[in-house]
């Protein structure tokens, strides 16, 4: 076989490869979207889930997983950006900089089944705060912190040098030079990875199912008390969210329709990450816009 | 008293002045300081009571049930529910590393192929198409990856090969779609940084493209190639949901690749509420934990040695 006939083959091959790639990504959206659009409706994002009768809804594991979502990310990011301002502005080379960056290099490989079992163990049962919407976030918090760390490193490091020594020239500290032009600056940056980051918490499971629990008290909406046990803004209370629902339903459904209750709740998840996903993008530009003032 | 108290008093004075200009700034910079540090803090805590945590509880089983690391890690039965119960995690242990490896193997050659398109042959669609489905794969929830495998790539196997079409082909196929945007984006970076002088002047000596790619391109990236490889199985073992929906959950080793099975991840997720805290058989379940967490570290290592590669 002469060098161009393999040079052909394998380009051939290369794009034959890629294309299967796209291939597949568009029959897996496809398939969750077109199996599931047909079961989804008002009545199916806004009604309680059934146990063992046809017709449950999905609108608790919805609320549940949009809260748990803001409360993880009330948490995660002051400390996460505290983090990732140190490892890019504070950290002296050394070892104990290596080390830290160790650490946050195998907290962001750790199983998040791992990350569920910890917080069952010292969040759920020492700290005693019980299966509950907060256990969660902390979990998902352990989860998301070495990402947001990482996101807010690099999105600081891309930041011209110039500006910021032209601040620290004009005899601002660092902390201010910081807060008031590198942080600006690196905000895009930040909310994009934040955003893409948001959902990916948004269809974590495993790190829930041990400390948000598989089960949600019947929720009143109209009472929004946050102390109150059937509140939906308690957030003491136990919490299923859409994820852990989609994998119970698979694992244990009783329902006779439980498949197309995955099914539309799987492609509920889908939007909302596909969502995440274009609104990230789309508000990362918009805001780089903005800051910059570059078409 | 002799000391003169006219010039310290004065002395002080500036002191407080120059104090007073500084002042501000230090109090900042100790506030970013601190509260930064805190941050880190809290990192190295958390990881620290993670280790600390799971390896005292799956410890136990060795300390207090009398059970050898031996028997746990080789033992073939898993019965602990049994009158004599038998703690032999070998199956699980078989499950986790033949569904990661295989899925690596599966999804290796995909992602080396689509990272060459994207930098060497049509950057241009490469950039536009092929990442963003990259990035949206990425994105996809396990328990989605899961549902598809169960009512897709389950039936599809099961009319194709005899069996249920459960187990470590169908967990395999499942990982290696889940690990293909790890190993591609790790791969695209790695090509893209190659120097155009390497390239260009295989191509002057008259070299086709793909004998570039394979002669040149590659092999001087095999370590950061390997590095996303090695992550990629990092992820696959580690995964829980998707795999457990997929592979049968038996406690055995299969004698095909289509027979039930069972991972370290899905016993875990299975039974772990379904013991009692305390219980032998719960403790067990936390050494599994200890082993994932070991092999944890494993991978973290394999990917600092061949970054230490990559850099020389």
């Amino acid at each position: 076989m002469s060098a161009k006939t393999a040079d052909r083959i394998a380009t051939g091959v290369i794009y034959a490869v890629s294309a299967l790639i796209v291939v597949i990504l568009a029959g897996l959206l496809g398939y969750i979207i077109f199996r599931g659009i047909g079961h989804i409706s008002w009545h199916f994002l806004t009604s309680a889930p059934q146990t063992i009768k046809a017709g449950g809804g999905i609108g608790p594991q919805l609320f549940n997983s949009l809260f748990l979502l803001v409360l993880t990310l009330i948490i995660t990011i002051p400390l996460g950006l505290g983090a990732g301002i140190y490892m890019s502005e504070y950290a002296k080379a050394g070892r104990l900089t290596d080390t830290i960056r160790l650490i946050v290099e195998v907290l962001s490989s750790f199983p998040s089944i791992v990350i569920g079992l910890f917080g069952l163990l010292v969040i759920v049962n020492l700290f005693g705060l019980g299966f509950s919407l907060f256990s969660g976030a902390l979990a998902l918090t352990v989860f998301n912190l070495p990402l947001m760390v990482r996101i807010t490193e690099q999105a600081l490091r891309g930041v011209p040098r110039e500006q910021k020594e032209a601040s620290l020239a004009l005899g601002l500290s660092r902390w201010k030079t910081i807060t008031s032009v590198m942080l600006p600056i690196a905000t895009p940056a930040i909310v994009t990875g934040t955003i893409l980051a948001a959902g990916r918490v948004f269809g974590e499971a495993a790190a829930l199912l041990f400390t948000a629990g598989m089960s949600s008290p019947r929720l009143d909406f109209t009472n929004w008390n946050p102390l109150d046990e059937r509140s939906p803004l308690n957030p003491f209370r136990p919490a299923e969210t859409l994820a852990v629902h989609i994998w119970k339903i698979n694992s244990e459904g009783l329902a006779p329709d439980a498949s197309q209750i995955a099914a539309g709740a799987s492609a509920v998840l889908i939007i909302m990450v596909l969502v995440f996903n274009f609104g990230a993008r789309w508000f990362g530009r918009y805001l780089h816009r903005k800051f910059t003032a570059t078409k | 008293m002799e000391r003169p108290a006219v010039k310290d008093n004065h002395m002080e004075q500036q002191g407080n002045r120059a104090r007073k200009v500084v002042k501000p700034h230090v109090v900042e910079e100790w506030v970013g300081k601190v509260y930064t540090a805190i941050c880190i803090l809290v990192l190295v805590v958390t990881i620290g009571a993670i280790v600390y945590f799971v390896s005292s509880r799956g410890l136990t089983t060795f300390i207090k049930d009398g059970v050898s690391l031996s028997g746990l890690l080789g033992g073939l039965k898993w019965d602990p529910e049994a009158d004599i119960p038998l703690y032999g995690a070998l199956p699980f242990i078989f499950g986790s590393f033949s569904t990661s490896l295989l899925a690596a193997l599966i999804a290796a050659p995909l992602g080396v192929c689509a990272a060459v398109f994207m930098t060497q042959i049509m950057p241009g669609i490469g950039k536009r198409i092929l990442q963003p489905v990259i990035e949206l794969l990425a994105g996809i929830p396990s328990v989605v990856f899961g549902f598809v495998g169960l009512s897709v790539i389950v039936p599809a196997l099961r009319s194709i090969f005899p069996g249920q079409g459960i187990g470590i082909a169908a967990g395999a196929i499942v990982l290696s779609l889940m690990i293909l945007p790890t190993i591609t984006t790790i791969a695209t970076d790695a090509l893209a940084g190659l120097s155009a002088g390497l390239k260009e002047g295989s191509y002057a000596l008259g070299a086709t493209r793909w004998q570039t790619i394979y002669r040149i391109v590659i092999p001087t990236t095999l370590p950061a190639l390997l590095t996303g490889v090695v992550l990629g199985m990092s992820r696959a073992f580690g995964e829980a949901l998707a795999v457990q929906m997929v592979i049968g959950n038996s406690p055995h080793i299969p004698h095909s690749l289509f027979e039930s099975a069972s991972t370290l991840t899905s016993v875990i997720t299975l039974d772990m509420g379904n013991t009692v805290m305390g219980s032998a058989h719960n403790n067990a379940l936390w050494s599994l934990a200890l082993i994932l967490l070991a092999m944890t570290f494993v991978f973290v290592f394999v990917v600092r040695f061949l970054e230490r590669r990559k850099n020389r």
